[in-house]
């Protein structure tokens, strides 16, 4: 096996036990959790193509991983503050308590 | 490089079992410091590809700020006196445990036949921080800038959204 298949097999593994997490788990911190674990494989993949892929640019790759990072970021800082926001009012980040109670 | 090296394989295996650890564990405070190891092991995978800057960026952002952040809206949203029920108590847990189960056979038949397997590329050159730098400043330019601007609106905007409001006059 090559290293680039390697380095796909990690991030496809990473990425379904970011899904499975998201899918499953009933507090909002660790959905966004899985998510930031799904952006992380998905950012492996960039790293992985530029580093092994048959043409890749002078640094393609890392720059793109760059801009994702700082996407992440910025895709965290809101999402925790929603979820601060919510538990201000609901007095609770459970998933299946916040069903349907929107208003 | 034409096999994996030990250190990949080694640094592989820990940044999956952090993982899984993140979201199995039942603390919530327990699952954020799994979760920053599995970004350090991300970061020192990004290391051993030879992105350098890449990798300390991935180990100042995601272990640095964001592992943190999610610790303090733990605290703040008192969620770390205990997870009595972590998963969903329907049917749901299942049916994403078989959609996530699906998606990676189905992506791990795709990279099994893949032209991964077969044959490889000549290696990129390790990127260095003077090159990173150069392009950045000449050919993305333009999405650094609108990068920076979005972080500014992101910073902005939660901080509008996460603070308290005005009690309503009645």
């Amino acid at each position: 096996m090559t290293p680039l298949a390697g380095c796909l097999l990690v991030s496809s593994m990473l990425f379904a036990v970011g899904l499975a997490g998201a899918l499953t788990r009933r507090n909002t911190i660790l959905v966004l959790v899985g998510i930031e674990l799904m952006l992380n494989a998905a950012n492996l993949n960039f790293v992985a193509f530029w580093r092994f892929g048959h043409h890749a640019g002078v640094s393609t790759g890392v720059i793109f991983g760059l801009f994702s990072i700082a996407v992440a970021a910025a895709e965290a800082a809101v999402g925790l503050a929603l979820i601060l926001a919510v538990y201000r009012h609901t007095k609770t980040t459970d998933l299946s308590l916040l069903t349907g109670r929107a208003q | 490089m034409r096999q994996m090296s030990a250190a990949f394989l080694i640094l592989a295996i820990v940044t999956m079992i952090a993982a899984c650890a993140a979201m199995t564990l039942r603390g919530l405070v327990h699952c954020a410091l799994a979760l920053a190891v599995a970004f350090a092991g991300i970061g020192t995978l990004y290391l051993s590809l030879g992105a350098q800057f890449l990798g300390l960026a991935q180990l100042l952002v995601y272990v640095g700020a964001i592992a943190v952040l999610i610790v303090f809206v733990i605290l703040l949203t008192r969620g770390g006196d205990g997870d009595a029920s972590p998963l969903i108590p329907t049917g749901l847990p299942i049916t994403g445990i078989v959609v996530a189960t699906t998606i990676l056979a189905l992506l791990a038949w795709a990279v099994f036949h893949s032209f991964a397997m077969h044959s490889l590329g000549p290696p990129a050159t390790p990127a260095t921080v003077r090159e990173l730098g150069t392009v950045l400043m000449a050919e993305y330019v333009l999405p650094l800038e609108v990068i920076g601007l979005m972080l500014t609106a992101a910073l902005i905007g939660a901080v509008v959204v996460a603070m308290k409001e005005k009690q309503d006059t009645q």
